[in-house]
């Protein structure tokens, strides 16, 4: 096991926590690990049957729709170096935005429905996702690309034979990048307006003064993120055994 | 045949042309090197032949035609072999016929019958991972007989390999030339390469330059590298490296 080290890290992290927190002994300020645990099992109902479902939900659905749309501009983009020159420069300087900042615009606008999350969540993938796509398609070798060129390739051939193939590597990259994004901006939006899902309930066990309660949802999260970038870390291994080479 | 006829180009980002008014022929079947020094131009008239590149002033006529009226007329084998590393070695021998549409059938029976005549077959479903550089140029080499044109470019092909691998790969490429009836045109650095591969060998020297010299090399196949020993081949083998030096110091 190489990831030994790290985890031997992450438990003395628990355990100082674990400490301090029994030190304070506070547990409306800092709950320790084990109460975390325990809220987290006390609350496993609501959390799982009511609260993650909808986050994941406005996760899913943002996600996709930040995908389909990355990857049409990003090929768009690489299609037509007109609309790059146009294009590149307004999404690498859009990245500055504090998102997070302009979040509660889109609950005025957009009400405490499902839209106004998916929108956040949007915001905060689509444009890493478009870049990390384009950039992965402009990694294409231009030797490769004049050889198919030799060969009597049309554009379409080159982009189906050559450059979809290049990409695919940084297409899970975003892809990768994105999961925890997409949980962040669910995940705020919920917070600033919602009537149910985990960042709604992080925040009424705020306002209870329930720290445990507090965390236990962000821990949900966050295992459930690291699980589905697992699953993606499996994938990708499967389909691409070409990486070290490129 | 191919036919250069006064062809001048200049890249559009230089100041100065690279040829200008050049004029040479290569007759169908015939094995021709091209030497000269770094940057000279060599892979320039690959490049203007396959027509990634298009001359300002001439014509380049293949059979009498001129090349952009034409398709699969050459096909191009890069010093860097360049094979897909997601495709397996059957897929990458495939690619050409792919994109001009060769039935899957038929695309595979020609698969199997160039890799087993290159000694590759059991490497088939393979990737370019599990081979090595010199196999890897002999995939290379496959793809680009398969594309189907029967005017090879061999851009420096065995540069990148140790020296033993080369001599053993320029032997087995003679050994390729003879069976499969391709004109060779053929780039290296190498005199000694030239000398041993070749029937005839145009020497690059000026820059620009408005003609190449051509040298004919006294040998008849089939070749033996001793027949490099030879006094006659010795002496060409200086001259050559002679033309070479000379033009480097202008
Ligand atoms: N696509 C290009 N655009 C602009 N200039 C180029 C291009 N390709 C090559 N050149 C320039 O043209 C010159 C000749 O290049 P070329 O590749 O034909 O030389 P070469 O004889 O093949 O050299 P080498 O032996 O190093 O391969 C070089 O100075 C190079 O910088
Ligand atoms: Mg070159």
């Amino acid at each position: 096991m190489k990831n030994i080290s790290s985890l031997i890290l992450v438990f003395i992290l628990l355990v100082i926590w674990q400490g301090a927190a029994m030190g304070v002994d506070a547990a409306y300020i800092l709950p320790s690990p084990t109460q975390i645990l325990e809220r987290l099992w006390e609350l496993r109902e609501p959390l799982i049957l009511v609260h993650l479902p909808a986050t994941m939900g406005v996760t899913a659905l943002g996600l996709c729709i930040s995908v389909v749309l990355g990857l049409l501009l990003a090929i768009s983009m690489d299609w037509n170096p007109k609309l790059e020159k146009a294009l590149y420069p307004i999404i690498v300087a859009s990245q500055t935005i504090p998102t997070t900042a302009i979040a509660p615009l889109f609950i005025l606008w957009f009400g405490y429905g499902i839209w106004s999350k998916v929108l956040v969540t949007i915001l905060m993938t689509f444009f890493p996702i478009a870049i990390t796509v384009f950039d992965g398609l402009k990694g294409t070798k231009r030797e490769m690309e004049e050889l198919l060129m030799t060969y009597g390739a049309t554009k379409k051939d080159i982009f189906l034979k050559l450059k979809l193939p290049t990409a695919l590597p940084s297409f899970f990259s975003a892809i990768k990048m994105s999961i925890p994004l997409s949980v962040i901006g669910a995940a705020i939006a919920e917070w600033l307006g919602a009537q149910k899902g985990l960042g709604y309930f992080s925040k009424r066990m705020m306002t209870q003064l329930d720290g445990a309660g507090v965390f236990a949802p962000v821990v949900l999260l966050s295992v459930v993120a690291m699980v589905t970038v697992w699953i993606i870390t499996i994938i990708e291994r499967k389909i691409i055994t070409w990486r070290k080479e490129l | 045949m191919l036919e250069f006829k006064n062809v001048s180009f200049r890249y559009d980002v230089d100041a100065f042309s690279m040829m200008e008014d050049l004029s040479f022929s290569v007759e169908d079947g015939e094995f021709v090197s091209i030497i000269g020094a770094s940057g000279c131009g060599k892979s320039t008239i690959f490049r203007l032949i396959n027509g990634l590149e298009k001359p300002q002033k001439g014509e380049i006529l293949v059979d009498g035609k001129p090349i952009a009226s034409l398709k699969q007329y050459s096909a191009f084998m890069p010093q860097k072999d360049l094979l897909f590393p997601w495709r397996t070695i059957e897929k990458n021998i495939c690619l050409p016929m792919e994109l001009a549409g060769v039935p899957p059938k038929e695309q595979e029976a020609r698969c199997r019958e160039v890799l087993e005549q290159v000694g590759l077959l059991d490497y088939m479903k393979k990737y370019p991972k599990d081979l090595s550089g010199g196999m890897k140029q002999r995939v290379s080499f496959a793809r680009t007989l398969l594309s189907g044109a029967d005017m090879l470019l061999l851009d420096e092909p065995f540069s990148a390999l140790d020296y033993l691998t080369r001599v053993e790969m320029q032997e087995w490429l003679l050994h390729q030339w003879e069976h499969y009836d391709k004109t060779i045109l053929f780039i290296t650095h190498d005199v000694e390469e030239a000398v041993f591969l070749s029937q005839k060998i145009f020497v690059i020297q000026d820059r620009p330059f408005s003609s190449m010299e051509m040298v004919e090399v006294p040998l008849s196949y089939p070749r033996d590298r001793s027949d490099l020993k030879k006094p006659e081949i010795v002496e060409l083998k200086e001259q050559l490296i002679g033309k070479l030096r000379r033009s480097v110091s202008v």
